[in-house]
């Protein structure tokens, strides 16, 4: 069998170019043309550098209030000599210059997005139709709470429905993305500790865990201590126990962790972190593979953040917006940052009215305060609670068992000979809802990098998995597929990483220059950060 | 799949990976799922308990206001490639928003006269929050010294996480609605890492910032440099920052010019809906000197291998993903969709329309403001030039006044006391003012306003 598929190669435009020298290239920074494709073409130009001196899209209203000399209202000494250098554009040269960017982006509506601990799952279109009604996107956050319950009653739903998937019975849903969930988190645990009397200056963090464990310990004041993995996937029992002391004050894990293992010790180490007094956090990135069959407050975790834009179908947007609620046990919910919506029955006729709870002028407040302006991301509170209204209970769990379901179909078709010698496993035979593959044998026997098999995914219509992350596994590629994907998509990504394991076999450079087909090829992100152009030169 | 997996059942799968001691023994305790037409009903019946801006002639602003937002953002960021991309961790597919980020630290940069903006924070208040942070990075010294103009939400998430990274809080009062310039200056001393003050300030105030700014620095320059920091910061004067309202920056003068080293904001008023609060994004610009401990995203220019121009996301090495523990912030996933809606907005608005429409606010907030002062019972709080905001002093109980108000379908702005706390704010009301505000509405306003007022009096006298 022919190691190369020659007609997808021969189609491919980006690859004679690159296979005649020079025939792609252009100094001078200008298009290329010879075998480019209609994007590649196109120059980058930005708005700023578009339009024209009094083109403009906007009317403003008129002035309908009696004209006042306005150096009278605004003293000259206040006022801006120069207008900004906005763009001078009309509206439909906006639309087409953000029409035409957006064909420069991939997403997820548009093909498979197996981004490992990332949880690229469809996002139904009922949630942005539910949140665009004028009664929430308009509502105004110091609306009085009598006059916005149904925004009030949406957020106790949501909280208490948080409540029992985390196992967990407090929840504020303040935070912005899931790093702020962890630094609220982090603080509620400094707030416990120095309730007690205690300063506790470390926390634990395994190699595995997300870079935003690290960072948040640091940004919360406190040192950060590395734990171990073993041979399994999970937690050094050996080095947790020696480095569990009475200075610990917080040990932050993922279950499933990054590899995507589920940690059989977990009761274990809930008892060894208790057992020093130190409370146990839950980074919930990877909730999406436990819904309604494990949680984490039943695991014996004292703090969860939720990501409401992975598990619960925020769209990512391309970087947020996010939400990253928090649930908390008993002895850390006095602590929980304000405001917290309560319910109570003294409606007319015992009906349920919803208030928010500032705890200002509680006695003996102990809330570590706000962590953001007004009441969190309440777009993103809509979108997943509509999610869960959909799901309902037992669909949340079909949820998870097909993201699991799916993840280990994967894992097994890239099993299969000419696959799994290149592309091994890192750790364990099952998987939860994602699996970490090491390109380490692919490198040294096809001369091909993980970043190399990456960029070739691009010309086959994928989105890569997360590649070179968590750090102890050589060349890594974390992948996760989701619960959304059909059988046939998988099946698809999984021939296509072997076709281009065939095809590095026969020819390494194609990979090595990969990828031909996308609006640029590979990028100088060198340059960019050591001389940073980081704004249109005006 | 079963089969190719190599397991008898899907409930296979989790008993070999699951201790059964932590696996949920019943269904979650949930509602049961919902057809699609029916959660589309709850959802429009919980909205329909809201009153929202659609709903009464509302005044509320305080942080986040009822600007109009234009219909192609709707469409623009509805789109797929907008809604549902990740992070672009891979450049090559996502040229298009990392051009928009791109653009839109340009949009920044011009709007607040600072060279350095990240593609965006979370929001206004956990944005000034960063900004005592990247201070306290930049330098090592303990201080923060804000102005009690800050919005209050700022000042407690402030307080909140400088309690986190070590820092103390000194809070500097108000005199004549502005900053204390007198106890600004004393407050700032040699161990001070931030200098932090809201333009315009909570009360609706006009600042003067350029004075303020230039106290600050002054306030440390005889004294002795700072200790330093172990993190090799570099002592001295304090950074200056400015939380500012972006949408009046087209009249207002930027904070680049007026001595701020650090720009701040909550970016909603710039094509954002109110949204109860969130989504929205934060603003973060800064001279160039703060670039490499910048917190969030940055996107860089630069070109492909065949020497097309192109964007990747850059300064990584600044990033949590990166960095660990060493990061300059632990932010992940921020706000690249709101600050999508935040940069075509300024490109509808344009180079003039952020002009006029900064001056029609100006113009209107200002006949607001003589037009409510001059009813019985009601006083300017301030003299101080305002621009889209204004505090009014009520002879009569807030909470009650607002209540009339509503009752004839008018929400006439925010209650200071209840939102600060501050016993010297009892009697404040907060009136915002947008393009969405006509004269007609603010007309109406005075007329409910007077009457509600008048009628609170009344009551208040004994038979």
């Amino acid at each position: 069998m022919s190691a190369l598929d020659e007609s997808r190669l021969h189609s491919d435009p980006g690859i004679d170019a690159h296979r005649q020298p020079g025939g792609a290239r252009s100094g001078d920074g200008a298009p290329a043309a010879a075998g480019a494709t209609p994007l590649q073409r196109e120059h980058a130009t930005t708005i700023f550098q578009k339009g024209a001196p009094g083109r403009r899209a906007f009317t403003c209203p008129a002035l309908d209030v009696p004209a006042v000399d306005s150096g009278k209202l605004l003293p000259e000494r206040f006022r801006r000599a120069e207008p900004p250098r906005l763009p001078e554009v009309s509206e439909p040269e906006i639309v087409r210059h953000y029409v035409g960017l957006s064909k420069r982006n991939f997403d997820l509506d548009s093909g498979f997005y197996p981004l490992g601990s990332c949880t690229m799952k469809h996002n139904p279109r009922l949630h942005e139709r539910a949140a665009a009604l004028s009664g929430h996107a308009r509502l105004h956050p110091l609306q009085d709470p009598e006059r916005a319950q149904g925004a009030l009653e949406l957020m106790w739903n949501l909280q208490a429905a948080l409540a029992e998937i985390a196992g967990l019975p407090h929840v504020s849903l303040q935070p912005s993305a899931g790093s702020h969930g962890e630094l609220a988190g982090v603080l509620l645990t400094r707030a416990y500790h120095e309730d007690r009397g205690q300063t506790r200056h470390k926390v634990l963090t395994p190699d595995t865990s997300h870079g935003t464990n690290p960072a948040t310990v640091t940004m919360a004041g406190l040192e950060v201590v590395k734990l171990a993995t073993n041979e399994s996937g999970g937690i050094d029992i050996e080095d947790l126990k020696a480095k569990a002391d009475e200075d610990v004050a917080c040990l932050m894990l993922t279950n499933p962790n990054t590899l995507g293992i589920f940690d059989e010790n977990i009761l274990q180490i809930a008892e060894i972190v208790h057992g020093v007094g130190a409370t146990l956090y839950y980074d919930g990135a990877n909730l999406n593979a436990v819904m309604g069959i494990s949680r984490p407050g039943d695991m014996g975790f004292d703090i969860v953040h939720f990501n409401l834009h992975k598990s619960f179908t925020q769209p990512h947007g391309g970087g947020g917006p996010g939400s990253g609620p928090i649930a908390v046990s008993e002895r850390i919910a006095p602590f929980l940052p304000v405001p917290v919506v309560e319910r109570s029955d003294d409606g007319p006729g015992g009906a349920p009215t919803f208030d928010l709870d500032h705890g200002r002028g509680r006695v003996g407040s102990k809330s570590i305060g706000r962590v953001r302006g007004f009441h969190g991301n309440y777009g993103c509170f809509v979108r997943a609670y509509a999610y869960i209204r959909s799901l309902g209970g037992d669909g949340l769990l079909d949820a998870s068992q097909n993201a699991v379901l799916n993840a280990n179909y994967l894992l097994a078709r890239l099993k299969r000979k000419g696959v799994a010698e290149q592309l091994p496993l890192a750790y364990g035979e099952l998987c939860m809802h994602e699996f970490v593959l090491s390109g380490g044998p692919m490198k040294r026997a096809l001369k091909i990098k993980t970043l190399d098999l990456a960029k070739r995914l691009l010309d086959h219509g994928f989105h890569p998995p997360t590649v070179y992350f968590p750090l102890l596994v050589d060349e890594a590629l974390m992948v996760e597929p989701t619960e959304t994907e059909t059988r046939e998509t998988l099946d698809a990504f999984a021939e296509a990483v072997a076709e281009i394991l065939r095809e590095a076999a026969a020819d390494p450079e194609i990979a090595a220059n990969a990828p031909y087909t996308t609006p640029v090829r590979r990028l100088d992100e060198v340059t960019a950060a050591k001389r940073p152009v980081i704004r249109q030169a005006m | 799949m079963l089969a190719e997996i190599g397991v008898g059942s899907l409930q296979e799968i989790f008993d070999r990976q699951i201790p059964e001691a932590v696996r949920l023994d019943r269904p979650l305790a949930l509602p049961d799922g919902l057809p699609e037409q029916d959660v589309y009903e709850h959802l429009r019946s919980l909205a329909a308990r809201n009153t929202s801006a659609e709903d009464e002639i509302s005044f509320l602003g305080a942080g986040m206001y009822d600007h109009y937002v234009p219909a192609l953002i709707d469409m623009l960021t509805e789109r797929s490639e907008f809604l549902t991309p990740y992070t672009p961790y891979q450049p090559e597919i996502s040229q298009g928003g990392l051009q928009v980020m791109f653009e839109y630290q340009t949009a920044i940069s011009e709007l607040t006269g600072l060279p350095a903006s990240n593609a965006s924070a979370y929001e206004g208040p956990s944005a000034v929050a960063a900004a005592g942070y990247l201070a306290k990075l930049h330098n090592g010294l303990r201080r923060l010294v804000i102005s009690a103009g800050l919005h209050p939400h700022s000042i407690q998430t402030l307080r909140t996480t400088a309690h986190g990274y070590g820092m103390d809080v000194v809070e500097v009062p108000l005199r004549d609605g502005v900053t204390d310039p007198d106890a600004w200056a004393q407050a700032i001393d040699a161990d001070t890492s931030a200098a932090i003050f809201a333009q315009p300030n909570f009360y609706g105030a006009v600042e003067d910032a350029a004075a303020l700014s230039a106290a600050a620095k002054a306030a440390t320059s005889a004294a002795p440099a700072g200790n330093g920091s172990e993190r090799g910061g570099a002592g001295g004067a304090p950074v200056v920052v400015a939380q500012v309202d972006p949408i009046v920056l087209g009249v207002l003068a930027p904070p680049g010019e007026c001595g701020v080293d650090v720009a701040v904001g909550e970016g909603q008023a710039l094509g954002n809906r109110l949204d109860f609060g969130g989504p929205s994004f934060g603003l973060f610009a800064a001279r160039d000197e703060y670039l490499r401990r910048m917190p969030g995203r940055i996107a860089g220019e630069t070109v492909d291998v065949d020497g097309r121009r192109g964007f990747v996301l850059t300064l990584q090495t600044r990033e949590q993903h990166i960095r660990r523990e060493k990061a300059t912030s632990n932010i992940c996933t921020a706000q690249a969709l709101n600050a999508l809606a935040g940069v075509v907005y300024l490109t509808w608005l344009g180079r003039r329309g952020i002009v006029e429409l900064g001056e029609l606010l100006l113009a209107r907030t200002n006949y607001a403001r003589e037009t409510l002062a001059r009813l019985d019972g009601v006083e300017k709080l301030h003299d101080q030039p305002v621009i889209r905001e204004f505090a009014l002093r009520l002879d009569a109980d807030v909470g009650s006044v607002r209540r009339r108000c509503a009752a004839q379908g008018v929400n006439p702005g925010v209650d200071l006391q209840a939102l600060t706390g501050r016993a010297e704010d009892r009697g404040g009301l907060l009136v915002a003012i947008t393009e969405r505000r006509s004269r007609e509405h603010i007309d109406r306003l005075a007329d409910v306003l007077g009457a509600a007022v008048a009628a609170e009096r009344r009551a208040a006298v004994p038979a």
